[in-house]
């Protein structure tokens, strides 16, 4: 069991108790999974308004150039994504990628307006240490990480986020999916970036922690914002078939195996300058054994992470790396790693669920169409 | 007659039949429920073997037989609408009914004042 006293919080940690959230541990912090409207309510509230997220335990860092060079350019070597070519204010997804090829984990890397080139990098909670050990271990001593410590981040995901957002900052409206750049928000400077993970268009704000109560209580003031915890976040996360670290992938699945090549560079594969190339490219040109694929159950029975995925035969050939409800489906979706040779949409499979095989199908992905922001 | 158990099923005895669902303080703890696997009419549960699993949109938990006994009924307006067990607990949504094997069983159970004082410690 973990020790509640020895977990971290975030700023906004009062604010959750207030609020009636249910703290649990997570990645080392006391978190909501839900507040007192519950996970279904939260999920289709932010589908179909506005959802605050406190998302301050991820972590938040600069990577700076000590000799001119660009820190992005340096970044390239372990991230397999066009991100030198990123402009000021533009951001990109992408993995941290280790020797043989694997996915470390996914970030968000923005090339901020300072005019070094410095990146901003937001990494999962989870994997803080390992990804900043990573990145300085791969960075020489031309480079420096610096994390920031004394930020939070809340992310506000939804229809109405831009709507909420632009009463206090109107600008905001101006951003385009994937950029970011600095906002006064009453009076506080702040880093704002149009994007999330959970399918609707929206925006993480970057605040000074001091700021961070004050601000969350501002948003929540609004009648379009509720504030989501961790169990509306999974849902609305996996219903757009977006991967969770350390759960879709674990090190040892490439970008392509994940069925992420979205995030490869094109002209990056072509250089084939990034660890694990060989790797990577030898699979773009010859396809993989596994792919992860969107998997839905033909019943109501949930299938959840570790459900094994059998063929007609019986014979085990996959395992549901995340699965669950999805609440704007309607129903249980889940994802899973299967052989190339099922990963075609409408490929019948069972799932062991309880020792029964319940019947599923291969399922184009996302489940749920993803509305992001798109400049015209 | 109502009891309950310490894993938050409650039994409502009406001669030798015994009406089994969870609390509203267990609903309440699990959340909105999307899913109630029930178990077979005709099968045979001893004392607090696994019967009945509830899910909700977060994660999955077994429901108890409380005491042993033969599935006579089961509640297949589960099936639509499980939610049910959010809604209406201790009525509408209750799992499934067995013929009691030993009524016996039901002495070391709590009753209604013992229950609320459990779930208050």
């Amino acid at each position: 069991m973990t020790d509640t006293n020895t977990l971290l919080k975030t700023p906004l940690y009062d604010l959750h108790v207030e609020l009636g959230g249910k703290m649990v541990p997570f990645a080392g912090y006391a978190m909501p999974v839900q507040y007192p409207l519950g996970v279904m309510k939260e999920h289709n509230h932010t589908r179909e308004k506005a959802g605050l997220f406190d998302v301050s335990h991820m972590g938040q860092a600069y990577v700076r150039s000590n000799d001119g060079s660009d820190p992005i350019k340096h970044l390239e070597k372990i991230m397999p994504s066009a991100l030198a070519v990123l402009k000021p204010g533009k951001m990109r997804y992408t993995v941290l990628l280790n020797e043989a090829g694997g996915i470390e984990d996914d970030l968000m890397v923005t090339r901020t307006h300072e005019p070094d080139g410095m990146a901003y990098i937001v990494v999962n909670a989870a994997f803080k240490d390992k990804d900043y050990d990573l990145i300085e271990k791969s960075l020489g001593d031309n480079l420096n990480l610096e994390p920031l410590e004394d930020r939070a981040l809340l992310a506000l995901q939804g229809p109405q986020a831009e709507s909420v957002l632009a009463e206090i900052a109107p600008e905001v409206a101006n951003l385009g999916f994937m950029e970011a750049t600095s906002v006064t928000l009453e009076g506080v400077v702040c880093w704002v970036a149009r994007c999330g993970y959970t399918g609707e268009d929206g925006y993480e704000i970057s605040v000074p922690e001091e700021f961070a109560d004050a601000f969350a209580r501002r948003l929540l003031a609004h009648e379009d914002v509720e504030a989501i915890g961790l169990g509306a976040r999974d849902s609305l996360r996996l219903e757009p078939g977006l991967c969770l670290s350390g759960h879709d992938f674990d090190g040892s699945k490439s970008p392509v195996e994940a069925n992420i090549s979205f995030c490869l560079g094109k002209k990056r594969k072509e250089a084939g300058d990034f660890i694990g190339a060989d790797r990577i490219l030898k699979e773009l040109a010859e396809g993989v054994d596994t792919l992860r694929v969107g998997i839905l159950p033909s019943g109501r029975a949930p299938a959840r992470e570790g459900t094994e995925i059998a063929n007609a035969e019986g014979t085990v050939i996959g395992v549901i790396t995340s699965g669950g409800f999805g609440p704007t489906v309607g129903g249980p979706i889940a994802m899973g790693y299967v052989p190339a040779d099922y990963s075609a949409e409408g490929t019948e499979v069972n799932l062991i669920v309880r020792g029964k095989a319940m019947p599923a199908k291969v399922a184009a992905m996302p489940f749920v169409e993803q509305r992001y922001k798109r400049k015209s | 007659m109502i009891k309950y158990t310490e894993d938050h099923e409650w039994i409502a005895v009406d001669g030798d039949i015994a009406t089994i669902g969870i609390t509203d303080h267990a609903q309440n703890a699990l959340g909105d429920v999307v899913f109630v696997e029930l178990p077979e009419v005709g099968a045979a549960y001893g004392q607090g073997d696994d019967a009945a699993v509830v899910e909700s949109v977060k994660a999955a938990s077994e429901v108890y037989a409380p005491i042993s006994g033969e599935v006579t009924e089961v509640n297949s307006a589960l099936e639509d609408d499980p939610s049910l067990v959010n809604s209406s607990a201790t009525d509408a949504g209750w799992f499934f009914k067995l013929k009691i094997a030993d009524s016996n069983e039901l002495d070391e159970m709590m009753d209604e004042d013992a229950y609320s004082d459990f779930i208050a410690d």
